[in-house]
């Protein structure tokens, strides 16, 4: 008698085909349809059996819906499914170029939370997210098409740099507002 | 033949029974409860005809104590036993109550949670609140007139696991079987969602006496989501009473006040809040036990500005949780009011300058809290419902283990969904070392100094490897009441080791005997029965449950072998259920519970693929 086995992964527990590009609906209401069952609110006057069991479900579930839902995290999670390291700590060799890049970001963050320019910032933050765009295009060739996982794993690392600098731009928006 | 009837799958006791379940609304101020009663949520009110318990507990030698108003009504002239506003103390040490100095009560610092020292000796915030919760639950027994499966127990969205422990620790004190602590926010965002048939991003902004909330919920095709939440554990309508006595303070040039003119002054203060919100200025006049006169005249505009810092505190909070949920106030389509303090003027002011709109007022903001608690419960307790719906919430606060030099590693990210766990791995740093300690704590900030300690425990019979070796998994998993559990686990070796923890503010189970006993002294039932009358809810429940989950998966889902082994653990239980032995009814309940697992476990399985059947292979060309 087969009965749900921790091991499956996120795509086919929530009922997905495992590849980069994602019907954000789709996933939600595969995410929703399934919590409407494993929910512990729905076993709460039951046994402690169910009680178990249903959170271990529900956790799984919420685990899988927030890795696929985040892009960098459902990149990352992909290539850990083809057993292909991100090497995100142990490999910090990026393109001269893109650290230029990064340097000037900060450079340009700090300049602009010094004047209080928030249009600035702002500015930044549409670059970013132009930025952050091409990557996932890039990610998608990479996953779905290409199958090329040494260039999916490097736009990854780069991936993850963006995020924090898009991160510290909120973070000094933020600042500014209050 | 009673035991004949529970051995026959399919026959369970009448399944459209309703199944008696309350939701309680425990304030800082004021307590409710509420109920579900011909498919409508109604407050339960007391013999008098009132809906608000006042959250106060007079403890008097000798005596039960009183609670409500007429501890209330004592609390200027016996202010050392007289404990209000008890939830700001639930999960707190003396060192975390920045206003503890001009608390009127005796005070003992005692390791984890603070304690008071009253007429009827040392009590605990928990034992207090469980005071409030008892009173609450005869209301509900005396109204309801039959067996409670359960209650709903409301708690700030910005508790900590600590003060989350403690209520879930009071209910217990109780009586008060638990289905679920509920965020307050949540609960009346199920209060006016499904009165209002609301879909969309919706935001409650919800100022009680004593904690602050904002969550951001999207309500869409009957899931209620909670995108984020944020607020302040220690600001509430209290500090608005506190800012008009200081002021009477600075006015009156009055010397240190006894604690009854300190607790008189502080009523007098709330009322007048209360009578600005109607008027554009109040009178306070008192007379002191040292004969002194207070006799002043506060207008809105004074006492605005005397506010404005308070107000302004919850404008932080409020854009942080837009910015966790990713949106902006324009995309928020409603700001659902909630608690008592949201009544002032300069409040409601705020907030709608703040969203661009004038927030939602039609519910009455003390009662909404209680209403969803209700409406929760009596679905928690299995009835049946006409809306379907589901609530998805979150943690308000990072959880993390301490690694070298005091800094948090944040492993369970605040505003995760519950329930969630999350994993770690640590290694060993010297050569042979056969035991590590873990620290657990909760909170935004690097430093393990500015969190809140939860847990600290230690991991032993590590096999002796070189430094580095070891793989030691510490695994967060936080339940749906927003409760941690913590487990650590060598796994390089095979050997495993593993411990659970509690963290350290909750009562061990002796403890809870312990205050059980102390609460009876005065009582009429004893602890043994209380005991054993649980237990029989339990069995009978599970008794239930098992013989319906078998008349509805029995035949397609486990072996004719398999329903054997259940139907005489349902036999067992069935006959532990006539007798009046506590420890066989308790065996009896664990044995059949662990012969259920695997049958449950079937049975979630069958459900998700139902579930999932509609559209199950996703087609695959890349």
């Amino acid at each position: 008698m087969s009965h749900y086995d921790f091991h499956k992964n996120h795509f086919e527990l929530l009922g997905l085909a495992p590849r980069f590009h994602l019907d954000a609906a789709r996933l939600d209401q595969a995410y929703r349809e399934i919590q409407a069952q494993v929910h512990p609110d729905r076993v709460a006057h039951l046994g402690s059996a169910e009680r178990r069991v249903s959170m271990q479900w529900a956790t799984a579930a919420n685990e899988a819906y927030q890795t696929l839902r985040e892009p960098l995290a459902r990149a990352r999670y992909l290539l850990h499914l083809r057993n292909v390291d991100t090497q995100e700590e142990t490999n910090t060799a990026m393109p001269a170029a893109f650290l230029m890049e990064q340097m000037e970001y900060r450079e340009a963050i700090a300049e602009a939370k010094a004047t209080q320019d928030a249009h600035a910032l702002e500015r930044l933050e549409g670059q970013l997210k132009e930025k952050i765009a091409q990557h996932l295009a890039g990610l998608e060739r990479a996953l779905d098409h290409a199958h090329d996982d040494a260039a999916a794993a490097a736009l990854v690392r780069s991936l993850r740099f963006l995020n924090k600098i898009s991160a510290e731009i909120a973070d000094a928006l933020d600042a500014l507002e209050q | 033949m009673a035991l004949m009837q529970i051995a026959e799958p399919g026959m369970s006791t009448d399944p459209h029974r309703h199944r008696l379940a309350i939701g309680i609304d425990l304030g800082t101020t004021n307590s409710l409860v509420a109920t579900v009663r011909n498919g409508i949520a109604v407050v339960i009110n007391d013999e008098q005809g009132r809906a608000l318990l006042p959250s106060v507990v007079r403890y008097r030698p000798e005596e039960e104590p009183h609670v409500g108003y007429a501890a209330q009504r004592a609390q200027s002239e016996d202010p050392y036993n007289t404990i209000v506003s008890v939830k700001r103390l639930m999960g707190r040490g003396l060192h975390d109550l920045a206003d503890a100095g001009s608390l009127p009560y005796a005070f003992v610092d005692a390791p984890g949670m603070v304690q008071l020292k009253t007429a009827c000796g040392i009590k605990s915030p928990v034992e207090v609140s469980a005071e409030i919760l008892k009173r609450l639950r005869e209301r509900a027994e005396h109204a309801l007139g039959g067996e409670m499966v359960g209650a709903v127990i409301t708690v700030p969205a910005y508790f900590d696991d600590a003060q989350r422990q403690a209520t879930k620790d009071a209910a217990k004190l109780a009586g008060l079987n638990v289905l679920r602590l509920l965020n307050e926010p949540t609960a009346a965002a199920v209060a006016y969602g499904l009165d209002n048939a609301a879909e969309g991003i919706y935001a409650v902004y919800d100022l009680g006496g004593g904690t602050f909330d904002i969550s951001i919920l999207r309500l869409s095709q009957g899931i209620f989501e909670v995108l984020a939440t944020n607020g302040d554990a220690a600001l509430g309508g209290d500090d608005f009473d506190h800012r008009i006595y200081c002021w009477i303070l600075e006015q009156s040039s009055l010397a240190p006040l006894s604690a009854h003119d300190t607790r008189l002054l502080l009523t007098k203060a709330r009322e007048a809040k209360e009578t600005l919100t109607e008027y554009p200025e109040v009178r306070i006049t008192a007379v002191l036990s040292t004969g002194e006169m207070v006799d002043l005249l506060l207008t809105a505009q004074v006492f605005d500005a005397l506010t404005a810092s308070l107000v302004g505190k919850t404008l932080g909070p409020t854009r942080k949780a837009l910015r966790d949920a990713g949106l902006t106030a324009d995309q928020v389509k409603g700001v659902v009011m909630v608690g008592g303090a949201t009544r002032m003027p300069q409040i409601q002011r705020t907030v709608a300058q703040f969203f661009k709109q004038e927030p939602l007022n039609n519910l009455d903001p003390d009662k909404v809290v209680a209403l969803g608690a209700a409406i929760q419960a009596n679905v928690l307790a299995g009835n049946r419902v006409a809306d379907d719906w589901l609530l998805l919430d979150v943690i308000p606060l990072s959880l993390g283990i301490e690694t070298m030099g005091g800094l948090v590693e944040r492993i369970v990210p605040r505003n995760s969904t519950l329930p969630t766990a999350r994993a770690q791995d640590f290694t060993t740093f010297k050569d042979g070392q056969t035991a590590m300690s873990f620290h657990v704590v909760q909170g935004e900030r690097e430093l393990v100094a500015d969190c809140r300690s939860l847990a600290k425990f230690e991991l032993r019979g590590i096999p002796p490897m070189a430094a580095g070796a070891a793989r030691i998994r510490v695994t967060l998993q936080v339940d749906a009441d927003g409760l941690l559990s913590v487990s650590a686990r060598e796994q390089s070796t095979g050997v495993e080791a593993s411990v659970a923890v509690k963290p350290s503010y909750g009562l061990t189970d002796d403890d809870i005997t312990r205050m059980l006993k102390d609460s009876y002294v005065h009582a009429k039932e004893d602890v043994h029965a209380r005991a054993l009358r649980e237990a029989q809810v339990e069995g009978k429940r599970l008794v239930e449950a098992t013989q319906a989950a078998l008349a509805e998966d029995g035949e397609a889902l486990l072996s004719a072998a398999e329903r054997a082994d259940i139907a005489r653990g349902l036999s067992a239980l069935a006959a532990a259920l006539e007798g009046s032995d506590l420890t066989a009814l308790k065996r009896a309940v664990e044995t059949l519970n662990g012969l259920t697992v695997e049958f449950a476990s079937r049975r979630m399985d069958a459900s998700v693929r139902k579930a999932l059947a509609g559209h199950r292979i996703e087609d695959v060309e890349c």
